[in-house]
């Protein structure tokens, strides 16, 4: 059992490294070409193999630790950044359950009671690496950047968790594998079972606080560059850095495949395989993220507080109290 | 009986066993193959390339404090909506009230919050 | 208990136990802060042991995730305290070590002395959490209104000094 968990783990972790290097050169090709450039070209082509250069050179780049650091916080938070990004995969079922050599192979590595409480658990968690990277550096860049960062990510939070209750309310679950499970139809509108059609309004703000929980514009405050130089990384250099700009794809690519399991079947879906369906899904999430960042500008500060407070908050519980007469009603 | 519940996280805990040693595994490897020359004006902080001034930790707006602090209060209400969330399809109106109730209640904490100005970031 | 569930008990009580000395020993606020946050974590591993997954995951999302952000905020908000060393003992370190010596110690009797440990004859219910949900709705409905009611008042409370400081 062990044996099989591993080998599970190490495929899924670099699958998703995988999707996280190619979600760069996507983001770069398709804001490139919504702003009339080119993006990447030069390496491989239309510059697929941009993020292996990408690699290369950060892995060759001299690590630049500034005198005002605070040592083991400082080494500390990429990985503390990392973790919690990867490991709501744990959890994530990303095929229907498969068959090998008369072994009955369950496509997650952990089908867990609690799998959305999880998820939700472990989200939280990513503040960690931030509030660290941001104290240990001794900027002042990186310390108002990782406040920001953390005011933002908690105050979207409760919003996040609460946008999820609606479809727990409806299915009586925690455990991701039986909503997807729910979600399959095997008549023609294949997507009749989908949660979003259920809960569009806890869709909508599942998106709205994933993309701010991301850190992603137009809610990028914690980075801002144009104000504060890169946010909390600022000190960081070489692959110390690039372990915080994996942990943001792989935050993005976390946020698109819960949003996928909980909202759009997971992988079920028709005539494709079921992982197939799963990763266009994914895909759709990442394209849709890239969009808003080509089209949308950045937010101002309290804007931003107030929103999330003020509209999507009462939005949320709202959503709950509705859904929750309309599951009585049924 | 036992381990009933914990064996799912086995897996888990392999997971962050393999991930942390994924991340050590590139931090030495590129230990291994990059440059190295540290001169004092390379590692000073970052300040626009001027002198930094003064000490890193300034006092910060106490705006924060308090939005951590609703997030606290709010974060506890969640926790509380999963398992009724769960346990609603066994349950009847009254659990709806109940709900209502709470939420109620503590939805008038925000008004306050709201009412006094808390929630404007100045 | 099999082996390897009681050797993971054994390494987070060793984490528990050091990390909690860490807190009330470290001269850097931050760190214990971090130390603190080591501690509550390994609470939650505990209680994964124990077949309580629900309650990990609320440890988890409240105490690491929230309480100690809280606690994090405070300390990088107090400018004094962010950077500076500070002794946590005072004149009285002796005392105090006397009396909490001695509760530590008749705690260990008590445990010492207790040669039978009544469980709960009740199985461990399957669905974990919808049990906790309808106990909550049902027999537990008081404390549960009761709760909203707190932090309400914690809420009020920390509002209204706020706007004292402020203004």
């Amino acid at each position: 059992m062990i044996l099989i968990s591993s080998v599970k783990v190490i495929v899924v972790v670099v699958a998703v490294l995988t999707g996280c290097a190619w979600s760069t050169w996507l983001e770069r090709k398709v804001v490139g070409h919504m702003q009339h450039r080119m993006g990447p070209t030069f390496a491989g082509p239309y510059g697929l193999l941009q993020p292996i250069a990408d690699f290369i050179k950060l892995i060759f780049k001299e690590d630049i630790v500034p005198s005002g650091v605070e040592r083991v916080a400082y080494g500390l938070a990429p990985v503390l950044s990392f973790i919690p990004a990867m490991l709501v995969f744990a959890v994530v079922p990303f095929a229907a359950d498969a068959t090998l050599f008369g072994h009955e192979i369950k496509m997650v590595i952990s089908d867990l009671n609690i799998g959305i409480l999880f998820v939700f658990a472990v989200t939280s968690l990513g503040v960690y690496g931030l509030v660290m990277a941001g104290w240990s550096s001794g900027s002042k860049y990186s310390l108002l950047g990782s406040l920001r960062a953390s005011a933002q990510m908690i105050s979207y939070e409760v919003s996040y968790g609460l946008s999820i209750v609606g479809i727990v309310l409806i299915a009586n679950t925690l455990s991701l594998r039986e909503l997807v499970e729910m979600q399959g139809s095997d008549s023609i509108w294949f997507f009749s079972n989908w949660f979003v059609f259920k809960q569009p309004l806890g869709f909508l703000l599942y998106l709205t606080c994933a993309i701010a929980e991301t850190n992603r514009l137009p809610f990028d405050m914690p980075e801002a560059e144009s104000e504060l130089v890169a946010g909390y990384h600022t000190e960081y250099s070489s692959m110390r850095f690039a372990t915080f700009f994996v942990s943001e794809y792989a935050n993005m690519l976390a946020v698109s495949a819960v949003g996928a399991t909980l909202f759009f079947g997971g992988w079920q879906g028709p005539y494709l395989p079921s992982i197939v369906w799963f990763i266009l899904k994914v895909f759709c999430f990442m394209f849709f993220y890239i969009w808003l960042r080509g089209t949308f500008p950045r937010f101002r500060y309290d804007q931003l507080m107030s929103f999330g407070w003020k509209v999507l908050f009462p939005l949320a519980l709202l959503n709950v109290i509705v859904t929750a007469a309309f599951v009585m009603l049924d | 009986m036992k381990g009933f519940y914990v064996a799912p996280y086995l897996s888990i805990l392999i997971f962050i066993v393999i991930g942390i040693g994924l991340v050590l595994f590139t931090f030495f490897l590129a230990r291994l193959i990059r440059p190295s020359h540290p001169y004092p004006a390379k590692t000073i902080n970052y300040e626009c390339a001027e002198l930094p001034i003064g000490d890193s930790w300034i006092q910060f707006n106490p705006r924060f404090y308090i939005f951590a602090l609703i997030f606290v209060i709010f974060d506890v209400e969640a926790v509380f909506l999963f398992p009724w969330a769960v346990a609603f399809g066994q349950l009847g109106l009254y659990a709806l009230i109940e709900m209502v109730i709470f939420i109620l209640i503590l939805f008038y904490g925000l008004y306050y919050a709201w009412k006094q100005g808390v929630l404007k970031w100045v | 208990m099999d082996a390897p569930v009681s050797l993971v008990f054994w390494i987070l009580s060793f984490i528990i136990i050091v990390s909690a000395f860490m807190v009330v020993s470290l001269k850097n606020i931050f760190h214990c802060a971090l130390f603190l946050i080591l501690c509550l974590f390994s609470v939650a591993g505990i209680y994964l042991l124990l077949n309580a997954e629900f309650l990990a995951a609320a440890q988890v999302l409240i105490y690491v995730g929230a309480v100690s952000i809280l606690m994090i905020f405070a300390i990088m908000l107090t400018s004094q305290l962010a950077s500076k060393r500070i002794s946590q003992t005072n004149e009285n370190k002796l005392v105090a070590f006397f009396v909490c010596l001695m509760f530590g110690l008749s705690t260990l009797v008590l445990i010492a002395n207790t040669h039978v440990w009544r469980y709960s004859a009740q199985a461990l219910p399957e669905a974990n959490v919808l049990t906790i949900g309808k106990y909550l709705m049902t027999d537990f409905m008081l404390p549960f209104e009761v709760v909203s009611v707190l932090l309400l008042a914690a809420m009020i409370g920390a509002i209204v000094l706020a706007r004292k400081e402020t203004s």
